[in-house]
């Protein structure tokens, strides 16, 4: 299988093409204001870098910030309606109550609250009123609202109110895009009920910009699938695109993880991006990021949908070095793209870290002569403070005792002197391009996040239950039956209620069924 | 009565960072509290904070508190009217108005809970609380130390039931209104522990409520002034740094649903080589140097994040966070033999005496 594999960024956009499992070609094109300029170039790169035309390949996978940037910025976001399955309880606080002020005028601040939910164990809070729910939808249809999402309190116990409620509404609304809250999120009503509601409003601009890639596809000749990974390391189909853009988020440190781990055939371990302005830090299980258990805030707001529990600091190639009688201090100020003029080995002014690994010979780059001046004692003393911060992010991403190695990875690998923490170290080949690789070998997958009431199940069956059900969940996303591995499990009893209740979560992931 | 300071919806982030540094490691996350108290503010205007030492002998006070799973209340949320309709159904059995406010837990979502009611009554929230701390069950507050029974007490759900309980002991009060929780969906709220002004100043853990506003005022501006918080953390709690390390491990199991286990933390610094143990049930209980027991509750124990300062909670301990354990003494009120009796080390099932933590 030939796979081409690409990851637009804020400063690049890298692409890949593999062959099997060998890399054949990796590049970088800047990204472009449009994005699909910037895509079409790295495409047409990667090709003739690697010799190949584009009838030649199979599937293309795509990560991409468009989305993340289009809520950040507030622009391209449709006018939305909430509505939330919950009366009477949850009235206190309504849809969007927490979000910046800007971002909930722009989608319009348009929320309904209905009957319907359940309760943790499963009981219904209130049966659904059809009647309601058809008033709410007369009401979005005279506004003119042409997106909506539907949360149902505790919906990853019982999905079944928010089937009831959107077949109800896209019946009384046709052409009208619906969001179920189930489908995105797990427990946590307000941080699930915001992912449905940025997803909603996110649903018109991802048509074009799914169209918009489609396009670009087939201007270079490219004949195959298309797909774009999300944020837990695996893909979706262009069609699942469409409906779900929030799942894009934060796909970038995944992507590069996850390159990391193939491109070092490692597969639990550290994993260290280091770029021109930050560093990100994460850790790999059985080759998939770990994921965040903590809320995650996305231009404002709050979320807890599936995102890489991977945190940055204020390092990279780029970073100011500043010497002071306290000590010298490294980041998180960064001169990021302007390094080729303003670092000192490129004739600027500016010290920085590079220069820092220049002068000590750790790197050839530049013109040596320029730093050649630099206090021995200065250079020991930065290179000392870089290790220190790197030694502390790779203890912080440790998950166990176990000596798991360091994979780095990204363009400013070089400040990396030796081992960190004491861990093996491991700079795979193409590692300045592993997000693009990344993205290529994607996996597919499915998620459950539930409550479950041990009164009614014991704990064995509630897990092969919930293990089931991540299974069905990935093979409707797109993964071949066979081979399908549980890669992650965790249950969490419900702490202050005498103890029946426990939540558990089950990932699946298999490889794409290309057909 | 004189008002020591306002709340409004601002000041509220501020007290739920330091209800979450009060909780010890439990008492759930105060932020819905936070929100709820925030539109209760928006709508009826700033919460007026008073001092005990200026209330009536005679004056009825009543604390309000949410019960149950701070998970449940994170995915269903309250209805909204719960608090004010236990308040307002208590006091009608109480037969006559009440004067003030009181938080029942200054530590977790309960630090929050109160400013709702105080917020739509117009009645003035007093500063203090009932633990000082947070504590998982009913029956464990200083109030009664002193006598002041649990009940009457009414426990409200999201649909509108309302329970009024009589019970014999606080202790029954606890075991009743827990499996009423459960009944009414795993969360609910709650006033109980009516008591007179002359009761609410022998035994109150005064200043917890300021205190809580100021943690977070203390964090927030050392953080923007790129201080040290954990250090100004440490004065301003008056509280030693027992410990600076990783996190090495976690062992966790539920017990009768309580969230029950024992951290190991390897040491950094000034800990270099050393280890540190951390039992937890719900909150942080005993804390043990090297196979030393240096800290026991109710003295109060907190993990915090070592260069944000955030308080990290006893669920989201996770392996290699580097942490700082602070500690420091509990109010008097708890040092006395019905209160070591009441949540003391043994209450929870540790074969050990309590410390008192000079």
């Amino acid at each position: 299988m030939i796979r081409i594999g690409i990851d637009v960024g804020g400063t690049n956009t890298d692409a890949v093409l593999l062959d099997g499992t060998k890399v054949v070609a990796g590049v970088k094109a800047p990204t472009s204001r449009d994005v699909m300029t910037g895509v079409v170039e790295a495409l047409r790169k990667v090709l003739a870098a690697a010799g190949r035309e584009a009838a030649t390949v199979d599937v293309v996978m795509i990560g991409t910030t468009h989305f993340t940037n289009a809520v950040v910025q507030r622009r391209d976001l449709a006018q939305t309606a909430a509505v939330r399955l919950c009366l009477p309880a949850t009235e206190c606080l309504p849809p969007m109550v927490d979000w910046p002020e800007d971002l909930r005028t722009v989608i319009g601040n348009h929320w309904y609250l209905a009957h319907g939910g359940n309760e943790f164990d499963g009981r219904v809070i209130s049966p659904l009123d059809e009647a309601e729910l058809r008033g709410i939808a007369d009401d979005i249809r005279g506004k003119g609202i042409r997106s909506v999402a539907v949360t149902s309190v505790f919906s990853p116990v019982s999905t079944e109110f928010e089937e009831r409620a959107g077949a109800i509404l896209a019946d009384a609304l046709p052409g009208v895009h619906i969001t179920l809250s189930s489908s995105i999120g797990r427990i946590g009503l307000l941080e699930r009920e915001n992912a449905a509601i940025m997803n909603a409003c996110l649903r018109d601009l991802s048509q074009e910009v799914v169209a918009a890639f489609r396009g670009a596809l087939a201007d270079i000749g490219f004949t195959g699938r298309f797909f774009l990974t999300q944020n837990d390391g695996t893909l979706m189909d262009a069609a699942f695109a469409e409906r779900f853009p929030v799942l894009t988020f934060a796909s970038g440190p995944t992507n590069s993880m996850r390159g990391a781990a193939f491109l070092s055939g490692v597969q639990d371990a550290i994993v260290v991006d280091i770029g021109g302005t930050t560093t990100d830090v994460g850790s790999l299980q059985k080759g998939f990021p770990r994921q965040a258990t903590l809320a995650v805030e996305v231009g404002g707001v709050r979320t807890n949908f599936r995102m890489p529990d991977v945190f940055s600091i204020g390092l990279g190639g780029g970073s100011l070095v500043v010497d002071s009688p306290d000590g010298v201090t490294v980041g998180p100020r960064s001169v990021g793209y302007r390094i080729s003029t303003e670092a000192r080995i490129f004739g600027g002014s500016t010290l920085t870290t590079t220069d820092i690994v220049v002068a000590d010979g750790g790197a050839t780059l530049g013109d040596a002569a320029k730093v050649s001046g630099l206090d021995r004692g200065l250079i020991r003393r930065a290179r000392d403070r870089i290790a220190f911060m790197l030694e502390d992010c790779v203890e912080k991403a440790r998950i166990s005792a176990e000596p798991l190695p360091v994979i780095v990875v990204g363009g400013g690998s070089i400040l990396v002197e030796g081992p960190i923490a004491g861990l093996e170290l491991i700079k795979p080949d193409h590692f300045a391009v592993a997000n693009a690789v990344g993205a290529a070998i994607a996996q597919v997958s499915g998620e459950v996040d539930r409550v479950y009431s041990l009164a009614e199940m014991g704990r064995d069956e509630a897990l092969s239950d919930a293990k089931a059900k991540a299974t069905e969940a990935a093979i409707a996303a797109g993964a071949h039956p066979d081979g399908i591995e549980i890669v992650d499990v965790e249950d969490v009893p419900l702490a202050y209620l005498p103890g029946n209740a426990t939540r558990v979560r089950v990932k699946a992931v298999g490889d794409l069924h290309v057909a | 009565m004189k008002t020591i300071r306002t709340f409004d919806v601002a000041d509220m982030e501020d007290v739920a960072v330091g209800g979450a540094v009060l909780g010890t490691g439990g008492g759930g996350d105060p932020y819905i509290g936070k929100l709820m108290a925030q539109e209760a503010i928006r709508k009826h205007g700033p919460v007026r904070l008073a001092d005990v030492g200026d209330l009536a002998d005679d004056a009825l006070v009543v604390p309000v508190c949410m019960m149950g799973a701070p998970t449940v209340m994170a995915e269903k949320l309250p209805q909204g009217d719960e608090l004010m309709r236990a308040f307002g159904a208590l006091e009608q059995r109480m037969g006559r108005k009440v004067d003030a406010v009181i938080c029942i837990e200054a530590g977790g979502v309960n630090s929050t809970t109160p400013f709702v009611v105080a917020a739509a009554s117009g009645l003035p929230l007093l500063d203090g609380d009932g633990m000082g701390r947070a504590f998982p069950e009913l029956q464990m507050v200083t109030f009664t130390m002193f006598g002041v029974a649990s009940t009457p007490m009414v426990l409200c759900d999201d649909k509108g039931n309302a329970l009024v309980l009589d019970t014999i002991s606080n202790q029954w009060t606890e075991r009743l209104a827990r499996a009423a929780t459960v009944e009414m969906g795993g969360s609910a709220l709650l006033a109980a522990y009516p008591m007179t002004g002359a009761i609410a100043k022998k035994s109150m853990v005064r200043g917890t409520l300021s205190l809580c506003a100021r943690i977070g005022s203390t964090l927030r501006e050392t953080r923007a002034a790129h201080g040290d918080p954990v250090a100004a953390l440490c004065a301003l709690l008056g509280a030693q740094t027992l410990f600076h390390g990783r996190i090495a491990d976690i062992e966790r199991k539920t017990v009768g649903g309580f969230a029950r286990g024992r951290a190991v933390l390897n040491g950094l610094d000034q800990n270099r080589d050393q280890v540190l143990h951390l039992d937890f049930q719900n909150e942080f209980l005993i804390a043990e140097r090297d196979g030393e027991v240096l800290v026991t509750t109710p003295d109060l124990i907190t993990a915090v994040d070592a260069e944000t300062g955030a308080p990290v909670t006893a669920d989201g301990l996770r392996y290699g966070q580097r942490l700082v354990i602070l500690a420091w003494p509990c109010d008097p009120i708890w040092r006395s033999k019905a209160g070591i009796d009441l949540v003391g080390p043994r209450y929870f099932g540790y074969d050990r005496d309590y410390l008192p933590l000079a």
